[in-house]
């Protein structure tokens, strides 16, 4: 299968790239930018995306950072999934994001997919947007009008959807650092190797500098709603507490119920509850172990 | 549009479409067919090639993506061959030790397997089996496949 044809451009500098998305958005142009592609290419050769024009962004120099900065870890839009599985900095700094990265799709779509295209695309099915739901992400986006930095929640707006302007480029995504102990884990449940999550739940916790009290919880949920869910009245019923089994159960629970997984071919919305239920825990669990260790 | 690519050590030059697939470059305009098409929806890896030394999935990038850039494909594995048969340890290693039946997943298996074995020489059974989670064979069961990666790191381990 091969898609329709488009115009193919490949700027090499970031005002290049951005006054092409500037021109071709304000003749109202169907433009689409090229990253990894894992995501865009098998879409257009199934023809349910035919943009008119790729504007391929990976000959883009400084894209594909993973620094650690004031307060955040900044990863650059062009930062593959297999680089950030194999980062020391990832490992030392979010455990969610470490957790996460191996679990994407499979290594050779990991060579190429990137995190950037990864959260703009906002497949629902997709693990990195829960992941920054948990961590309390920032976007950075970029257009010939200067640069936009939105929350994560702002930004993710549904199926398919996000806060991106057509003429905008997403630069970057900032992570918090921990400040003080603070662990977190992605659990991913899936049929086979390279399958969409069936239930995927990204957990993000940060205690007092005591290590006795939950100061801090996010809760991310994979599969389970029409769009990456935030689990809130769970993270709302953990903050404050002091960690352990009852309290992660009720944390479970809440978070089972905010879920509305649909019954399909990966299994019952019922059975998927009873996962997101049983990962928030284990995921609580072992966020509280690496949090303490560290 | 025009590309140049470095293909098995060799440039190699094209004018096509933005649209054609690696993969169909690989096989229709360059005529390698070692490198196959099998699920097209990114999912059965057969089409693996080595971008910069990286294994991707070719029928899900376009050629013109690799313009300026190198590739491998199966039949570049014989540059890195050694002993009297001149073939890469890893083809060695799949004939010897059985590692294909109907062959088709086996381009693909073996440039991993290489590739794995460049970055490390020295895997672990599940670092095998990780490193080809991306690869569906449907003859074999995996068995002789990573038998075979086993042995070609052996070998390569052996002369270094």
């Amino acid at each position: 299968m091969y898609p329709a044809r488009f115009d193919y451009l490949a700027p090499t500098t970031i005002e290049e790239a951005l006054d092409a998305l500037s021109r071709l958005s304000q003749r109202g142009e169907d433009a689409k930018i090229l990253a990894g592609g894992q995501s865009l290419i098998p879409l257009m050769k199934l023809r349910l995306a035919s943009p008119s024009v790729l504007v391929d962004i990976n000959r883009l120099p400084g894209l594909a950072f993973i620094e650690p900065a004031d307060g955040h870890l900044r990863i650059g839009a062009l930062a593959r999934h297999s680089d950030l599985a194999e980062s020391n900095v990832v490992r030392r700094s979010n455990h969610t994001m470490a957790a996460a990265a191996p679990w994407i799709s499979d290594p050779l779509v990991r060579n190429l997919g990137t995190i950037g295209g990864s959260l703009a695309h906002a497949d629902p099915l997709g693990d990195w947007a829960s992941v920054m739901l948990a961590c309390g992400a920032d976007i950075v986006a970029r257009s010939t009008a200067g640069e936009r930095i939105m929350p994560i929640g702002e930004f993710l707006l549904g199926l398919f959807t996000t806060a991106l302007r057509p003429d905008e480029l997403l630069t970057e995504v900032r992570v918090p650092r921990y400040r003080g102990p603070a662990g977190g884990t992605y659990l991913k449940l899936e049929r086979k190797v390279g399958d969409y999550a069936t239930v995927g739940v990204a957990v993000h916790l940060q205690l007092d500098q005591g290590k006795q009290r939950i100061a801090e919880a996010g809760i991310g949920l994979t599969s389970v709603a029409p769009s990456n869910l935030k689990a809130v009245a769970a993270e709302q019923a953990l903050v404050g507490e002091a960690p352990g089994e009852e309290l992660f159960a009720e944390a479970g629970d809440l978070a089972a119920r905010a879920a509305e997984p649909r019954s399909d071919l990966r299994g019952s919305a019922e059975y998927k509850r009873d996962v997101v239920r049983t990962f928030v825990q284990r995921g609580l669990a072992r966020a509280v172990e690496l949090a303490r260790a560290g | 549009m025009h590309i140049t690519v470095t293909v098995n050590g060799a440039q190699r030059e094209a004018d096509i479409e933005p649209r054609l697939l690696l993969v169909d470059f690989v096989r229709s305009v360059l005529g390698l067919t070692g490198t196959h098409s099998g699920c097209d929806t990114t999912s059965c890896g057969v089409c693996t090639v080595l971008l910069d030394g990286k294994p991707v999935k070719s029928c899900t990038i376009f050629a013109v993506q690799a313009d300026g850039r190198a590739i491998t494909t199966v039949e570049g594995l014989r540059a890195q061959g050694t002993g009297a048969d001149g073939l890469h340890p890893v083809q060695r290693a799949f004939k010897e030790e059985h590692g294909l039946q109907c062959g088709f997943c086996t381009p693909a298996m073996m440039l991993v397997g290489a590739s794995l074995l460049d970055r490390n020489p020295d895997p672990t059974e599940d670092e095998i089996r990780w490193a080809i989670s991306g690869n569906l064979c449907r003859c074999t069961g995996y068995v002789n496949i990573v038998k075979a990666i086993q042995a070609a790191a052996g070998e390569v381990r052996s002369s270094a």
